[in-house]
């Protein structure tokens, strides 16, 4: 009975299998033909949309730097370039721990342990898969040891980039400018995209006011990164085509400055702070543009430390501050062609006039004397040997016939108390006195007055009038043209740096004045007169001349510490000393120089600044400069 | 006479003599060349997403040795033996997963293993084969389609392992070990309203089990409804193995040559996402031939159940066969997001773990159901 049940139960289990499994092939097939939709909706009707994705997983673009533009001197010489350097970079996404990174990187020397607060800024402020360099140029010792350390730090490499080289240091350094790390500020201005994989910028000089053609455009090229987004080296299949978009190099740039003009410019300076600026009257080619003392824009470069800034920055003597362009002093004498030109202009005194010199200048109507400057007296003078001798009481007398306002209106003229729109940026534009400066410039109403006696200072140059050294060799070059002027230029071209093409800038005119040849003519002896015989430069800069030079010397009192000193008292006897000039144009008769020379608390203007402009024009006109 | 006629009769004489010398290995032919051209592709693919790591091929080659010679050992044991080893294998692999858990327990984390020196040993991949022999030794001797009272007891037979796996946490292993055990009632013929109770019963527990899932547990459902939600994190897997398919077109970019794979953009690229490695290599060209080959498979598995004539073989070898399947289905689900992510591989493909042992251990009992049995003439 029981086996009879079970055989029954055999039958209708084995069909009862049977139906489930047919279901379960059903339920099976079902489901491979769902896969197999799934598939093809990914692989053939998606399938492009994935390859897009796919493709921007394992490309990435890496910027490449364009090489930065050349600076030559107008001989050729290479005063600015790119030389291969040793650097340490950095990936934020690829270190575990950044500020632990760093710390060990100063731990052995690779960073400065008082620059961790900076690099870490500079890290962060770049994306994080930017390789950011931490520290530039290492030396071979410094590579050595991170050879060494090499396994403890992912993320870190050393990496060779071109990094800019000013093979003569500190010269000329206030005019070409450095390259510098970008910073805050820069980022205001700058497309970030141009500059992407640079980390440096032009700075102040040349190469802040050139950044553009010397920057280049950069490129671009696609990499393939794996998903760490390190960079990997497959050839194959993977990518047919990377594109690499050629950077373009940035210009090179042709000065016009002549760099042994400018070595003689600054040898001659020596280790005295003091300023330089020679100036092509014909086009306004800067030949020499020097400031001293000046400091290496290498270090910039090579990533200086905040130490050795603080320690340029702290100088007494500020080599980072551009006497030529920035720095601003009365005039003393230098002045006093420009007011003897006035003089005649507005026919406020005939060339024939004489003055009695007794060494001693009094107002009408007033008690207050003023002295001359310098030697005693020089009895009876008339205006060329005023020039040429200097002397004060006859330009105490000039001045005070001639007035405030056409003597503040005249210097005008000549571009003082306005920028000279040299090509380079930071110029001041000096002071240039009158009275309604006067009124705005003091806030006591006993103040807001100008005296006469003020306008008798103005007349040799003291009191409240500022020029710059380049306002003076500008204003030099427009007497030696007779009136005319060129903006003064450092640059004088661009070259491409591929085919060479050499593309000129034309001179562009500057201010101008208008004189009879004949006025010009007594002030140009009285400039001549200053080199030879009795006069000022005579015994200096004016010794055996073998070409004419029209000169003047010029004497500037300190009246207080300048320029935001720091008052320091051991200085302060040295420091309140003249400061010495000299302006001189040569050949007098077709000028093809003109000089400006300050040295600052050089003392006279004959034996401190005039040696300087003589050793410049030997150096410019000797091997025929301009000719 | 031709050559031909030679060479044929030649041909047909070396067929029937491996044929009777895999007769008498027990062994069924079909199926043994379906697991090994799968093997074989597994094995050429392997080499491409292991980053052409010739070690990794050779260890995974040795793990298929190690499971051929099983099935081979299997495929020779007497069905009977096996009925009646079923509840012994079952209880001791109870009494391992307990142990498992409670050292796991201890140590605090996910624990899986038991180490045994010579060799890591995980009791769960036992129950993959343990729970659909138990569940078919209880339900062979009762009268089917099974009451309420078996029924019940059979459910818990599947419960128990799946849940002591669950806790591990080995969610995708105890999910197919209760899905083995299922299969075999589903097989032994459970009523379409029991079924429908079930569902509900199911869905019901998912809705109050998800309150015990770990994190990351729940956390990988979240993103398979939604992956861009975390493109990062959780949902990388999925789009990135997407990304691979997707990339790979029909004919795929070439073997060696997919950028997914090679760039390892895609995670676990050797183990539980290789489909998306063949899919990009090999394109909808390579994954449809790998899927006929497991559909091939799973249809010489389920005819040779179907030829068996004993209830327990019956239940036992339909459940393997149609289990098999839905590994494959999972994992290519997974991969292609048609599913969540659980950590299920590609079977005989898939670097790595027993799991490859015990499938061809599986097959080996499947064979061994369908090649000792009584040739009864009707």
């Amino acid at each position: 009975m029981a086996a009879k049940v079970r055989i029954k139960d055999q039958w209708k289990e084995q069909r009862l299998f049977e139906q489930r499994s047919v279901i379960g092939a059903g339920i099976i097939a079902a489901l491979s033909v769902l896969l197999l939709a799934r598939l093809v909706t990914l692989q053939v009707v998606r399938h492009d949309y994935y390859t897009d994705l796919s493709q921007g997983n394992r490309v990435r673009i890496e910027p490449l730097p364009a090489p930065r533009g050349l600076i030559l001197d107008r001989n050729g010489t290479v005063v600015a370039e790119n030389r291969p350097a040793y650097q340490l970079e950095l990936v934020r996404e690829e270190v575990p721990d950044l500020g632990d990174t760093l710390r060990r990187l100063a731990a052995i020397n690779l960073i400065p342990a008082d620059d961790l607060d900076d690099a870490r800024k500079l890290v962060l402020s770049h994306r994080s898969f930017d390789s950011v360099p931490v520290r530039l140029r290492l030396d071979d010792e410094e590579i050595a040891t991170f050879a060494v350390h090499r396994f403890e730090f992912p993320g870190v490499d050393i990496r060779t980039r071109l990094a800019r080289s000013y093979p003569y240091g500190a010269l000329a350094v206030h005019a070409l400018g450095y390259v510098g790390a970008i910073s805050e500020q820069d980022l205001g201005h700058i497309d970030r995209a141009a500059y992407s994989g640079t980390t440096l910028i032009g700075k102040l000089g040349v190469e802040a006011a050139y950044e553009k053609d010397l920057h280049g455009q950069n490129g671009s090229r696609e990499i393939l990164v794996n998903a760490q987004g390190r960079s990997v080296q497959r050839q194959g299949a993977f990518v047919p085509n990377l594109r690499t978009v050629t950077p373009v190099a940035g210009d090179d740039l042709l000065l016009a400055m002549d760099l042994d003009v400018q070595k003689v410019a600054e040898e001659a300076l020596g280790e005295r702070r003091g300023a330089v600026v020679a100036i092509d009257p014909g086009n306004g080619d800067v030949l020499a543009l020097a400031s001293r003392p000046g400091f290496d824009p290498n270090t910039f470069g090579r990533g200086i430390t905040r130490v050795e800034y603080k320690a340029l920055l702290d100088d007494i003597d500020r080599p980072l501050f551009d006497r030529a362009l920035r720095g601003t002093y009365p005039s003393g004498s230098t002045i006093k062609p420009a007011i003897a030109l006035a003089g005649l202009v507005y026919d406020v005194v005939a060339p024939t006039d004489h003055r009695f010199c007794a060494g001693v200048y009094r107002l009408p109507g007033s008690s207050r004397m003023f002295r001359e400057g310098r030697s005693g007296r020089h009895g009876s003078v008339g205006l060329v040997d005023a020039i040429a001798r200097s002397c004060d009481v006859y330009f105490y007398d000039l001045a005070n016939r001639l007035g405030v306002d056409r003597i503040s209106a005249f210097l005008g003229l000549f571009g003082f108390g306005g920028i000279t729109g040299i090509d380079i940026g930071g110029e001041k534009p000096g002071l240039l006195p009158s009275r309604e400066w006067k009124r705005k410039a003091f806030s006591r109403p006993q103040d807001q007055v100008w005296f006469p006696g003020e306008t008798v200072n103005f007349g040799i140059g003291q009191g409240y009038f500022l020029v710059t050294p380049l306002q003076l060799a500008h204003y030099t070059s427009m007497l030696a043209n007779h009136g005319t002027s060129f903006k003064p230029r450092v640059v004088s071209g661009v070259r491409d740096p591929v085919n060479g093409t050499i593309r000129r800038f034309t001179p562009e005119r500057g201010a101008s004045i208008t004189a009879t040849p004949e006025q010009w003519q007594i002030v140009m002896a009285g400039m001549e007169g200053a080199m030879r015989g009795r006069g000022t430069a005579a015994a200096t800069a004016g010794r055996n001349m073998t070409y004419d030079i029209a000169g003047k010397t010029g004497t500037a009192q300190v009246f207080s510490v300048g320029q935001n000193e720091k008052y320091n008292e051991k200085m302060v006897p040295e420091r309140l000393r003249d400061h010495s000039w000299f302006i001189a144009f040569a050949p007098a008769e077709a000028p093809r120089i003109a000089v400006a020379v300050l040295v600052e608390n050089g003392g006279f203007g004959s034996t401190g600044a005039a040696p300087i402009a003589r050793k410049v024009m030997d150096a410019w006109l000797l091997k025929g400069g301009g000719a | 006479m031709t050559f031909g006629s030679i060479d044929s009769s030649y041909t047909r004489r070396t067929l029937t003599r491996s044929a009777r010398a895999l007769a008498s290995l027990k062994v069924d032919g079909p199926l043994l060349v379906g697991l090994g051209l799968i093997a074989i592709f597994g094995l050429i693919v392997l080499y491409s997403a292991s980053g052409r790591d010739i070690a990794t091929v050779l260890k995974s080659a040795t793990r298929l040795g190690i499971g051929a010679v099983v099935m081979l050992l299997l495929a020779r044991v007497k069905p009977g033996f096996l009925r009646r080893a079923a509840p012994v294998i079952y209880m001791l692999g109870i009494l391992l997963l307990v142990v498992v858990d409670v050292v796991g327990y201890i140590g605090k984390g996910a624990q899986r293993w038991l180490d045994l020196g010579l060799f890591r040993f995980q009791p769960s991949e036992i129950m993959k084969l343990a729970v659909p022999m138990m569940c078919a030794w209880y339900l062979h001797e009762r009268p089917l389609p099974p009451s309420p009272g078996n029924l019940l007891v059979a459910a818990a037979i599947v419960f128990v392992p799946a849940a002591l796996t669950v806790a591990q946490p080995d969610l995708g292993t105890g999910m197919l070990i209760a899905i083995a055990g299922v299969l075999v009632m589903l097989l032994a013929g459970l009523q379409s309203r029991v079924i429908l109770v079930l569902a509900g019963i199911t869905a019901l527990g998912a809705w109050f089990g998800w309150s015990f899932l770990h994190d990351y547990q729940q956390k990988r459902v979240l993103t398979f409804l939604d992956p861009q939600s975390d493109p990062l994190g959780a949902g990388y897997h999925i789009i990135q193995s997407q990304i691979a398919i997707g990339s790979g077109g029909v004919f795929g970019k070439g073997w060696m040559n997919g950028s997914q794979g090679q760039l390892e953009f895609l995670p676990e690229r050797s183990t539980d996402f290789i489909f998306a490695v063949i899919g990009e290599e090999v394109g909808l060209v390579g994954l449809v031939l790998l899927v006929l080959l497991y559909l091939f498979v799973v249809g010489r598995a389920i005819y040779l159940a179907m030829q068996t004539q004993e209830t327990f073989a019956r239940l036992l070898a339909g459940s393997l066969a149609m289990t098999f399947f839905v590994y494959v289905f999972i994992n290519a689900g997974m991969v292609s997001g048609l599913l969540p992510v659980v950590g299920v591989p590609l079977p005989l493909v898939s670097y790595g773990g027993t799991s490859m042992v015990t499938l061809l251990a599986g097959f080996g009992i499947l064979m061994s159901l369908y090649s000792h049995r009584k040739l009864i003439r009707s």
